[in-house]
């Protein structure tokens, strides 16, 4: 027998479609009437639509589409406009930043113009996105905790690819648009400044993206455990404490002696997500523009333990024939 | 449970099994073995796969030596004509590296005639000025590199293995952004690169290090900005001709770094001293040895900017971390180890002169 469960559920329960409130004035329609997806309602709501687009959300998308095909297009170009080698070597393609020799100039479309105009574009977009959340987020009476959180994702973004290389004085400083090759740059990054996992604020970072996958599963568990008895209507059970918080509060005091409450959970998950990408932005900031070595960083504010040594000593050769190198 | 969610779950299941598969596809097949290198917890081991050792193994067995020569008799110049390299040797001993080379580099098919034509003298084949200058690279090696070689030596057979061409030479890289115009240049990376184990990072690292000696260095030795510019893309580089040693060599990072510190020498292994040395000769071999033989070359020898095969690490470890395991052949060919070429002066002058040993070598002997 079919039985409601409220993750997964195999029982959809099905009204007309919710058109959504009253729209302030002056705002855009929402598009369409709105309909449903089975699929879709096994992972979430199978309502899709009405939508709403409106200004921001439209220049965005010309912008995002103007980025996507830039690069797209010279990925494409550089496999000689074969769509099979497009598909088989798709992640291995990037349009890169930039020569370091161009410094900040405006460099040729070639020499990473097309790189500096996609990236223009894709902040562009990225940051018109923002202002629909922000301005959405208003239009509903809602709070506007997840636009300020995404702009914490935008920032590590945005001094990753513009000001950290300003900063440093080149554009060849910063991130390839491409699958392996913007993880390749991630590795010889952290080589070329001594280690990035001497980085405090990397650590911090790692430390909160962790944090938050654990705060996310605890969370998640919690609900899911309580929800046969009404604890998935978390927002009533913070103003109207009932049994499901209870228990889950109990339960939590006996594993781990402590427990947060149903609203300050929530302050929890919001502050690491947001952390995490805050202090990596930090740490990349201050990596080749106030630390240039994070491991001789950690050595010299004993950070780094030294271990004993099993080799007999290894000296630069270089410095034995006074060679620069 | 009805019949059509028990089918679901036989399709799911059957889905993860075969998502597994391929997310396993990858990955080497057991057994997999580590062999602690550095101080405990640190992580410097080395990765041994015991089943593709053998395979390793079996393609570098050490040709049985041809019986020793003897060292008195008429000396070599005193039978045959236009002798330049190998002067020193008599006639037995001559002959015997000439039988050495045919079997170690001389196609089966074409034996003798491969270099020499009837008349044993004449320079007409290009191979045959070609094994000249080889010649006397190996004893350059032998005797001026031995902070590299030490005692175990090298001879043609490192890395010719039978082949007249060693299987893995390196031609400059041009890639394909000159016919570009508008499009974007590809920086010299972004596609599957052999050289770097397939990944994107650049294609051709040899041309800027054991041709060129652009800096391979790019991290600072202080904690902060000392006015180092070295740049993410020259660290791309870097990073390239590293993994090109982890894959000729057949190693990991940690045989010769502590990975905490890449650049830190006083954490590395004595191994990465050797390496260094290496770096050098391939670098000396290549200008003074491979370049200024080029226009002897006929063109379907050469690569596609009309440059000369060259050596990189791989042309003699050829995946081994030390060539045919460590095993000298050398010291049973004193004819090729012997005596230093004095005359063997760099046939072009645009390239840095070698260097000379310096005085670590008892550093690296140990390594041997």
């Amino acid at each position: 027998m079919a039985e409601y469960q409220n993750i997964f559920t195999r029982v959809q329960i099905r009204g007309p479609a919710h058109l959504g409130t009253k729209l302030p004035r002056g705002a855009w329609g929402r598009q369409g009437k709105g309909g449903f997806i089975h699929l879709l309602g096994r992972f979430g709501d199978a309502q899709i639509g009405p939508i709403y687009l409106g200004t921001t959300g439209l220049l965005s998308l010309i912008c995002g589409f103007i980025a996507f095909e830039i690069i797209g297009l010279n990925m494409f170009a550089s496999v000689h406009w074969n769509p099979i080698q497009f598909v088989r070597l798709l992640p291995w393609l990037a349009l890169e930043p930039p020569s370091p020799a161009n410094g900040l100039h405006l460099p040729r479309l070639q020499d990473g113009g097309w790189w500096l105009m996609a990236g223009f574009f894709l902040t562009s977009s990225v940051l018109l996105w923002w202002l629909r959340m922000y301005r959405r987020a208003r239009a509903l009476g809602m709070g506007t905790h997840v636009a300020w959180a995404f702009l914490a994702a935008i920032w590590l973004m945005l001094v990753l690819g513009i000001i950290r290389p300003v900063l440093m004085g080149s554009f060849g400083e910063a991130v390839p648009f491409g699958i392996f090759p913007h993880l390749d740059w991630t590795a010889a990054f952290s080589i070329r400044y001594g280690n990035l996992f001497y980085n405090p604020f990397h650590c911090l970072s790692i430390a909160f993206l962790y944090g938050s996958t654990l705060l996310f599963a605890m969370h998640g568990g919690t609900i899911l455990a309580v929800s046969r008895l009404g604890g998935d209507r978390e927002l009533e059970q913070i103003v109207d404490r009932g049994t499901a918080a209870e228990r889950a509060a109990l339960f939590w005091r006996w594993t781990m002696g402590f427990n947060a409450t149903m609203e300050s959970i929530h302050r929890w998950a919001w502050w690491f997500a947001v952390l995490c990408p805050l202090v990596g932005g930090i740490g990349i900031l201050l990596t080749g523009t106030v630390v240039d070595n994070w491991y001789l960083w950690a050595v010299k504010h004993h950070v780094a333990p030294m271990y004993p040594h099993v080799f007999p000593p290894v000296l630069d050769p270089a410095t034995l024939q006074g060679t620069p190198r | 449970m009805s019949r059509k969610d028990s089918m679901g779950c036989r399709v799911t299941a059957l889905a993860l099994l075969l998502a597994g598969g391929v997310a396993l596809s990858g990955c080497e097949r057991p057994p997999v073995e580590a062999l602690q290198g550095g101080y405990r917890g640190l992580g410097m081991d080395e990765v041994i796969n015991p089943r593709l050792d053998a395979i390793k193994a079996a393609k570098n067995e050490v040709p049985p030596p041809i019986p020793p020569a003897p060292t008195e008799g008429a000396p070599v110049t005193s039978v045959y004509k236009n002798i330049q390299v190998l002067n020193d040797l008599n006639v037995a001993q001559f002959s015997r590296v000439m039988v050495a080379i045919t079997q170690w580099v001389a196609p089966p098919d074409q034996s003798c005639n491969y270099c020499h034509t009837s008349d044993l003298s004449s320079d007409a084949r290009y191979t045959k000025v070609v094994a000249r200058r080889m010649l006397q690279m190996v004893r350059h090696i032998n005797t001026d590199w031995k902070t590299h070689v030490a005692e175990t030596g090298v001879t043609c057979y490192t890395c010719h293995r039978g082949n007249a061409v060693p299987q893995n030479v390196w031609f400059t890289d041009p890639g394909h952004s000159a016919e570009s115009g508008l499009i974007a240049g590809n920086a010299g990376k972004n596609k599957p690169a052999p050289a770097a184990n397939g990944s994107s990072l650049p294609y051709d690292p040899f041309t800027r290090y054991l041709l060129e000696d652009k800096n391979i260095r790019v991290i600072s030795n202080d904690a902060l900005p000392d006015g180092n510019r070295s740049s993410i893309k020259q660290t791309d580089s870097t990073y390239s001709l590293m993994l090109s040693f982890s894959q000729s060599l057949g190693v990991n990072c940690t045989y010769c770094h502590n990975t905490r510190s890449f650049a830190v020498w006083d954490a590395s292994t004595p191994k990465r001293t050797t390496a260094w040395y290496g770096i050098r000769l391939a670098r000396d071999l290549n200008n003074h040895y491979m370049v200024p033989l080029t226009e002897h070359f006929p063109s379907e020898r050469l690569g596609v900017l009309g440059d000369v095969a060259k050596i990189n690490c791989a042309t003699c470890h050829q995946g081994v971390f030390k060539p045919l395991y460590g095993e000298s052949m050398a010291k049973d060919y004193p004819e090729l180890g012997g005596v230093a070429q004095a005359a063997a002066a760099p046939a072009s002058g645009s390239s840095p002169p070698a260097e000379s040993p310096p005085p670590t070598a008892g550093l690296v002997e140990g390594q041997h």
